[in-house]
């Protein structure tokens, strides 16, 4: 659980927007020579559409060789800069996943393991072989002791250490790893700050986390979604449409007597090709995945990055998601004649030895709203301190005050009560009511009674202990409602409890007393209606459940078993983050879809350049097609190849960032991207292939 | 009444009926399509034809069927008009040679009914009535049963079952379009279309001329003609020739025949995945494609620029003159988008823009409304294409009425949308490659050149109408035009059997605010764009040599 405090749940809300990192211009000229190298046509076959521009651009040159002219060579090295581009917007993708790939290799340094051949539980000693890391096989036990690096990935299954994870996680701040319980997973390349642990690896070597994270941000491991392959297909069926349209025009022009050359056939087909989308889809893809991981999410695979889009369903754990995890006083209620504020020093005096974080928000409570200070325990004198314990089920003190025994205590309404009886005491029914509010809202209720010496005891009053919902959820909730997502709060609570905390939190409906199996159930039904579930989780007893949801995005703090059934892993264990991975899937597809129709609409335009520049000299009817008014027929072409060729560089940092996404419905969603990127890629082509024009129009041989 | 006002009228009226008509014969259609019983004389047909009526076909089965169906027919109609002379009422014609009897034995079964004969002079009337006409009846019936199988796809949920080929073809025939055939029939007859068995007669006239007046069973068939949007016409000049459309009222009753089937469909849609919302949506831009083109259309011939134009007064050529302006581009534009192809003005003889407009109509891939059945599924799989761009918008992986749309459904909707315009570019460009066919052409020029680009786009998109002034009677012709109907009419359907049978195996995933609606006005509005672009894209320069080359100045 991280700490959360106001300006970081501040920040959080208005890291809201998905946004991604910037293009540095450098990156671009790093990244050349890889793009150069992309032109292999081993590499290019992959990409169909930009494929078919690289033959072009063979063809259009060898073309240029043979009658040669400078409109040829203009549309040859244009041609040859469309493809670069392309390769370079991919290579620009994957050039900053590598930097971060460096950062990770320098931690997998050659680590010396320390395994122990004969481990058991309880063991004391134990005999010692000194192995490189690469060697160890799954189940070996190794040990780790202070400033040694862990040399696998593994479960600790002896012994607590403070860790630095600040290799894979950016956090500089160490973490404790325990045997047993949900902490006891430790990853590979991480360094041990203090005590000594006994490690099981659990994987093999090659497979482990960090081995997975740097294949991951590399892209080697990328394989092509299922959407991208559905808009592959797409595109590859328009880029067939289109080389029929214009191989089969040849006889058509021979016939009406405007015959064209090689390299003005082959500008008209790439420049109607869907060259700006094709040459960016593959970047946008390894993109998506980088911005997931600049968040510190690790997804094992594309395809979970896209069914986060989809989703329909998010389970939220309460405790750590929904509420800080703590119960806290919000709230004292004086019964009877007592006062307020001897109901809150009574309160707080009675928890100044109770160490739980409930007692303790109580004292801060009667501090911040009641302004008492918080006094230490040292400075009261003849004070006897009873704490909390399991069976009294109460804590307060006893206060000597004038030779009076001054009982003060707080606790459970039904030990409370016993204490009051038993000493002489009534509990009205005003108590009872109170209590039976505060339990039906939700809330935990304590009892402050207190025993002034010689006279009976009474009641002051009741203490509210409620989970605080935090800062802002309900806004997030209300977002995803928008979004179409239905949220579902998980929790341990009683379903009264449980229906309070979901009402304030603004979830749409919650499980209650949920036990893994309730958790699965409710996965399993929500899946057989179609719908797509997310869901995080840590524990062991989570595994099955994270493995079921079509998005189970693991705590890296949680079990190797939550980490490996998971199909994402939160370096950050921060359980609110589901609700980013959700808008990154969905900008993925966003990007994926605007530039698609961008690409798609930009086809007017240079229909409208190049059709009146082939043919207006055969049929001088057709020039007044030419809308632009641009100079001359070549220039006309040059302007539509230069422009199609420039609008992929302009278009790289969307590309990379992702188009802007903001939480709203699908139809106010379609609206914007239509808008923008539908009617604005159907007239910014006029504008630029104009504005080309203008300027390519002086260019001797163009004219 | 000034000829403007006619021509409204008849339209308004034309919207007014198609839109009374919507409901009930769309809820008519979608009830005939999932009623689960059958009459008597359908049980009696399905025992003869050895057919299980009760068992639906998964897509492979219902496309075997679509296909075995197809084939006979071709055979049949090919031997039947091979053997004319051996059978009664040949009224003593030949045998029809056989690329003209190959030609036309695809072009009815592919409900194209691109005629390279002339009626009166070529077809027997046992051939028209027991060969022709059936097919007339079957073909459309064909078309609207794999419109039905996309529907089923969408409305169904993890079946491979899409329906059963024999009981939607047995049905439609015998419960929609023999119903409505008979009764149209008795009213184009009362309206003054002929109905006989006569061979033609020599009349002596006035001046002392002889002429040949020719008889036939024309109301009969007027009317399925138009109602299976099948274009072929019992004369060569189709609805022009004055017996088989010889008033305005019976012109405009044909517009409404030949729109009616196709305007309702998208209301069984609706009513069959449960949302009529969407059939609306449909039907909307269907209309908006017609609404336009015809006004378009009209406006072309009605400007008649050019010296012999405006001393005649209007674009009449070509035009019957007791149809007018308006009665003769209502029809054109109906007849092209419809892929009916049936004709009352010679659509070589319109305006370089206009008789563009027909051209562009038809290269739209007869969708709006289209032809029975083929305009829905067509209209259908450019939603799915839109549906597919608009749904990554916004971020979601794109679903249509719950059923995702992925690489599979993708593939299938692709190749539907690159079929068409491959043939019909191929085609064209096979055809100006050997310039001895170019001489096929009446005119040279961009002209000639539309003439060519026309005979291909109608027979691929199986309209049937003609730039009549290409002559497609050569062996070459026949066979090429023959082959691209085939093509044109099977290759999609598979397409659409295959997509269907995609989408019924899926489970449905249900609606939320994140799913992209598909009945709103934004969708319509998306999906008409989409249709304009990917027609307009691909056909641009092709147009451009031709109608636009001879009509911008």
């Amino acid at each position: 659980m991280i700490p959360v405090n106001g300006a970081q749940e501040q920040e959080e809300h208005e890291a809201h927007r998905v946004s991604g990192g910037l293009l540095d211009p450098k990156q671009l000229i790093e990244s050349l020579p890889n793009a150069v190298r992309k032109l292999d046509p081993r590499v290019m076959v992959r990409h169909p559409v930009m494929f078919v521009v690289e033959v072009g651009s063979v063809l259009t040159t060898i073309s240029a060789i043979r009658h040669t002219s400078v409109f040829a060579w203009v549309i040859a090295v244009w041609l040859w800069l469309t493809v670069v581009f392309a390769n370079l917007a991919e290579a620009v993708a994957e050039g900053r996943g590598k930097a971060q790939a460096d950062t990770l290799r320098k931690t997998r340094t050659e680590t010396v393991a320390r395994r122990l051949t004969d481990w058991r539980p309880g063991a004391s000693a134990v005999a010692e072989a000194e192995i490189a890391a690469a060697q160890l096989r799954l189940g070996d036990h190794v040990v780790v002791e202070a400033g040694q690096i862990i040399p696998g990935d593994g479960d600790v299954v002896e012994g607590v250490a403070s860790v630095d994870e600040s290799a894979i996680t950016g956090e500089s701040a160490p973490v404790i790893r325990e045997s047993g319980g949900d902490r006891s997973a430790v990853t590979g390349g991480t360094k041990v700050l203090s005590d000594r642990i006994v490690v099981k690896i659990t994987s093999e070597p090659g497979k482990t986390f960090i081995d997975r994270m740097i294949a991951l941000v590399e892209g080697a491991a990328r394989q092509k979604t299922p959407n991208e392959i559905a808009l592959d297909i797409l595109l590859a069926s328009l880029t067939i449409v289109f080389l029929l349209a214009v191989v089969t025009l040849q006889p058509m022009a021979a016939y009406a007597g405007a015959e064209q050359t090689t390299v003005v056939l082959i500008a008209l087909l790439v420049a109607l090709i869907p060259t700006t989308i094709g040459a960016l889809l593959s970047a946008i893809g390894i993109a998506g995945m980088d911005r997931l991981v600049q968040r510190n999410v690790l997804a094992l695979s594309g395809r979970a990055v896209e069914a986060a889009g989809d989703v329909s369903t998010l389970l939220l754990d309460k405790t750590g998601t929904i509420t800080f995890g703590n119960r806290q006083a919000a709230e004292f209620i004086p019964i009877g004649a007592a006062e307020l504020a001897e109901l809150a020093d009574a309160a707080q005096l009675s928890s100044l030895a109770d160490e739980t974080p409930e007692g303790r928000s109580i004292v801060v409570l009667a501090k911040e709203r009641y302004g008492l200070r918080a006094r230490t325990q040292g400075e009261l004198a003849h004070a006897a301190w009873v704490p909390f314990t399991a069976q009294t089920r109460m804590s307060g003190v006893d206060l000597t005050e004038d030779g009076e025994h001054h009982r003060i205590r707080k606790g459970a309404a039904a030990s409370v009560a016993a204490f009051v009886v038993q000493h002489g005491g009534t509990v009205g029914p005003e108590v009872d009511a109170a209590v039976q509010r505060i339990s039906s809202g939700g809330g935990t209720p304590l009892v402050v009674a207190v025993h002034p010496g010689s006279r009976p005891a009474r009641v002051l009053g009741v203490i509210n202990l409620k989970d605080v919902v935090k800062h802002g959820i309900k806004d997030r909730f209300e977002d995803l409602r928008r979004m179409g997502i239905k949220t579902v709060m998980i929790t341990g609570d009683n379903p009264l409890t449980a229906a309070a905390i979901a009402e304030e939190a603004g979830v749409d409906d919650f499980l209650a007393e949920a036990t893994p199996e309730d958790k699965m159930a409710l996965i399993r039904q929500e899946q057989s209606g179609g719908k797509l579930v997310a869901m995080t989780g840590d524990g062991t007893n989570d595994a099955p459940a994270l493995a079921q949801a079509d998005v189970g995005v693991a705590m890296n703090t949680g079990t190797s078993a939550a980490k490996e059934a998971g199909n994402m892993v939160d370096l950050d264990s921060n359980p609110t983050k589901l609700i980013e991975i959700v808008e990154i899937g969905k900008q993925l597809l966003i990007t994926r879809g605007a530039l698609t129709t961008f690409s798609i609409a930009n086809d007017v335009a240079k229909y409208f350049a190049i059709i009146p520049a082939m043919f207006a000299s055969v049929y001088p009817g057709l020039s007044s097609l030419n809308v632009m008014h641009l100079h001359s027929p070549t220039s006309a072409i040059t302007s539509a190849i230069v422009f199609n060729a420039l609008i992929i560089v302009a278009l790289i940092p969307l590309a990379l960032r992702g188009v802007r996404y903001r939480p709203s419905s699908a139809s106010a969603l379609l609206r914007r991207n239509l808008g923008v990127y539908g009617v604005g890629g159907l007239i910014l082509p006029f504008l630029g292939i104009k504005l080309i024009d203008l300027v390519v129009q002086f260019i001797p041989g163009l004219r | 009444m000034t000829p403007t006002l006619a021509g409204v009228l008849q339209a308004l009226a034309l919207v007014a009926a198609l839109a009374l008509s919507y409901r009930p014969l769309g809820d008519y259609l979608a009830h005939l399509l999932s009623s689960p019983k059958h009459l008597r004389i359908e049980r009696v047909g399905y025992r003869l034809m050895g057919v299980h009526p009760d068992h639906d076909q998964p897509w492979l089965g219902y496309l075997r069927s679509v296909l075995a169906f197809s084939a006979v027919s071709v055979l049949f109609l090919y031997a039947f008009q091979r053997l004319q002379s051996h059978l009664w009422l040949s009224l003593g014609f030949p045998a029809v040679p056989a690329p003209t009897a190959f030609n036309t034995a695809t072009s009815f079964v592919t409900n194209t009914n691109w005629q390279s004969y002339s009626g009166e002079t070529t077809m027997g009337h046992l051939v028209q009535m027991a060969g022709l006409a059936v097919q007339n009846f079957v073909s459309a019936a064909v078309g609207v049963a794999v419109a039905a199988t996309l529907i089923r796809g969408f409305a169904r949920s993890r079946t491979d079952r899409v329906g059963n080929f024999w009981v939607d073809l047995t049905r439609i025939t015998l419960r929609v379009l023999l119903p409505v055939s008979v009764v149209f029939a008795i009213v184009f007859v009362a309206s003054g279309m002929v109905e006989n068995l006569h061979a033609a007669q020599q009349i002596t006239g006035l001046a002392g001329q002889t002429q040949s007046i020719p008889g036939g069973p024309v109301a009969s068939q007027e009317v399925i003609k138009e109602l299976g949007t099948n274009g072929g016409g019992f004369y060569n000049a189709n609805s022009a020739h004055p017996f088989e459309n010889p008033t305005a009222f019976t012109n405009w009753l044909e517009i409404y025949l030949l729109l009616v089937i196709s305007f309702a469909l998208p209301r069984t849609f609706g009513r069959m995945v449960g949302d009529n919302r969407q059939g609306y949506a449909i039907v909307t831009v269907m209309a908006l494609y017609w609404v336009v083109s015809a006004i378009l259309m009209t406006i072309a011939e009605w400007r008649h620029e050019g010296s012999a134009l405006q001393a005649a007064g209007a674009a009449m050529e070509g035009k019957e003159v007791r149809f007018g302006i308006a009665g003769s581009t209502l029809f054109a534009a109906s007849t092209t988008l419809t892929s009916t192809g049936a004709v009352n003005s010679m659509h070589d003889s319109y305006t370089a823009l206009g008789g563009g407009l027909t051209m562009f109509d038809i290269m739209l891939g007869e969708i709006a409304p289209g032809g029975t059945g083929s305009g829905l599924y067509g209209m259908l799989v450019l939603a799915v294409i839109t549906v597919f761009v608009g749904g990554l918008m916004v971020g979601r992986t794109p679903e249509y009425l719950g059923k995702k749309l992925g690489g599979r459904e993708m593939k299938f909707a692709s190749l539907y949308i690159l079929t068409t315009p491959a043939i019909v570019l191929i085609g064209t460009g096979t055809a100006m490659t050997f310039k001895a066919e170019w001489s096929a052409a009446l005119n040279g020029g961009p002209h000639g050149f539309s003439e060519v680009l026309y005979a291909f786009a109608s027979a691929a998109n199986n309209n049937g109408s003609a730039f009549a002034g290409l002559t497609a009677t050569s062996t070459w012709w026949n066979t090429a035009l023959g082959l691209v109907m085939l093509f044109g009419r099977l290759l999609p359907m598979v397409f659409v059997l295959a997509l269907a049978g995609s989408l019924a195996g899926q489970q449905p995933v249900p609606a939320t605010a994140g799913t992209l609606p598909t009945h709103r006005p934004l969708f319509v509005g998306m999906l008409a764009g989409v249709v304009l672009i990917v027609v307009g894209l691909t056909y641009f320069p092709a147009l451009a040599l031709g109608p636009l080359a001879e009509g911008l100045k």
